[in-house]
C-alpha cells in the first residue's frame, strides 16, 4: 500500500482513498484547428512509459476530491514528492541522483533498479541500446 | 445578486417525511441491547446541508455575518456554534459543509446569496442526499476502527477533526464534534449499507439504536 501525501489535505492518507490519473503536465495544443495530427494525436493518446522517475496525476478520490500532481519511481515505486496543480516538481530524472547521494542512500545511475526485474537475457536489452 | 432560481424543496408539512433510514428500519428488526451495550447508534434526521463552494475568504465572512461562525481554514477540521446545532466543515480546499437544524437551510441560502452578492461561489442544498448517524459509547472507536482506513485514535483525531474518507468499501464524512461522540455524514444510497455494517461491527460490544 502506497501512503500518499494529499497536498490539499496536507496530510498522509491510504492509498485507497486515491486515484491514478495518468502522465502529469500534458500541455494541450494552444490552437487545435490548426495543430498537426502528430501533435493533437500525441496529447491525446500517446504517453511516456517511464522506467524511474515519473511525474503523474493522482486524485484524491475520497477525501478532498482534488488532483494533484506526484513524482514516484515507476520501478521501485518510491513517491519522492507530491505537490500541487499548477507547480513544478524539484525532483526530476535529471536531479534524482543527486539527491540521493546528498541523503546517503545508495543511487543507481542506470541499468535494472528492481530486484528480480532483470530479464532473462539481459543482451538482448544490450543489443536493443546499441 | 446572483441571476440564481431559488426554490425551497423542504415540503410545508413534515408528517409522511423519510429519512435515509427508512427502509432498514422498516425492514430489521432491533437487536436486543444486553446488558452493558457500549455503543450507541443514533440518527439526526432531516437536518438541512447545504455544499459552499467558492474562495476561502469571501465565503469566510459571508458565513461568519449570517450564521456568526467561522470558516475553518486548515484541512480536516470542523467549526460549530456553542450548542452544536449548526456546524462548518472543511471538505475541500474550495469546498465546506454546512449543516443546520431542519428547515433552516432555504432561509441560511437565500441569506448567504444575499451577502455573497455576485462574487464566484456555489451553494447547493444537498440536505435530501445524506443523514447524520451519530455514535457514542465505550466503544464506539473501537466500532470506527474496524470500519475505516483513517486513525481514529485521540493522538490523531482530536475533537474538532473532521474527514472524507473510506467506511467499509463506500464513502463517509466522519467528524468528532465532541468528546463522547462522533458523527457520520452519509449518502443516502449508502445510508441502509452503513446503518447495517455499524450494527454486525458493533454487535460484540452490545449497541443500542435511537430511531428517530
Ligand atoms: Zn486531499
Amino acid at each position: 500500500m502506497f501512503h500518499i501525501y494529499c497536498p490539499y489535505c496536507d496530510e498522509y492518507r491510504e492509498e485507497e482513498e486515491f486515484h491514478p490519473s495518468g502522465q502529469a503536465h500534458l500541455r494541450r495544443p494552444a490552437d487545435p484547428a490548426n495543430s498537426t495530427d502528430d501533435e493533437w494525436g500525441g496529447y491525446l493518446f500517446f504517453r511516456d512509459n517511464e522506467r524511474g522517475v515519473h511525474h503523474e496525476m493522482w486524485l484524491h478520490a475520497v477525501g478532498c476530491r482534488k488532483f494533484f500532481n506526484m513524482t514516484r519511481n515507476s520501478a521501485t515505486y518510491e513517491i519522492y514528492e507530491t505537490y500541487k496543480m499548477g507547480e513544478r516538481p524539484s525532483v526530476t530524472a535529471e536531479n534524482v541522483g543527486d539527491l540521493k547521494r546528498q541523503s546517503g542512500v545508495q543511487a543507481e545511475t542506470s541499468g535494472w533498479q528492481t530486484v528480480g526485474a532483470r530479464p532473462e537475457s539481459e543482451s538482448l536489452n544490450e543489443e536493443e541500446q546499441a | 445578486m446572483s441571476n440564481i432560481k431559488e426554490f425551497d424543496c423542504r415540503p410545508v408539512s413534515q408528517e409522511g417525511a423519510e429519512s435515509p433510514m427508512a427502509w432498514t428500519h422498516q425492514h430489521h428488526e432491533s437487536r436486543p441491547a444486553g446488558p452493558n451495550p457500549g455503543v450507541r447508534i443514533a440518527e439526526k434526521a432531516f437536518l438541512g446541508h447545504l455544499i459552499l463552494r467558492g474562495g476561502a475568504i469571501v465565503l469566510d465572512e459571508a458565513v461568519r455575518d449570517v450564521l456568526g461562525i467561522a470558516l475553518p481554514g486548515r484541512p480536516n477540521t470542523m467549526t460549530q456554534n456553542d450548542a452544536g446545532t449548526h456546524s462548518v466543515q472543511w471538505l475541500g480546499p474550495d469546498e465546506w459543509l454546512v449543516i443546520v437544524p431542519g428547515g433552516e437551510e432555504f432561509e441560511l441560502e437565500a441569506k448567504l446569496r444575499k451577502a455573497l452578492g455576485d462574487a464566484h461561489f456555489s451553494i447547493v442544498n444537498v440536505s435530501g442526499g445524506q443523514t447524520v448517524l451519530t455514535l457514542s459509547g465505550t466503544n464506539a472507536r473501537e466500532v470506527l476502527m474496524k470500519s475505516v482506513v483513517y486513525d481514529v485514535h485521540p493522538s490523531a483525531f482530536p475533537v474538532g477533526k473532521g474527514v472524507t474518507t473510506v467506511f467499509a468499501k463506500a464513502t463517509a464524512i466522519i467528524r468528532r464534534p465532541a468528546e463522547d461522540h462522533w458523527e457520520l455524514v452519509v449518502r443516502r444510497s449508502f445510508a441502509d449499507y452503513t446503518y447495517r455494517w455499524l450494527l454486525d461491527a458493533a454487535a460484540e460490544y452490545g449497541v443500542t439504536q435511537e430511531r428517530a
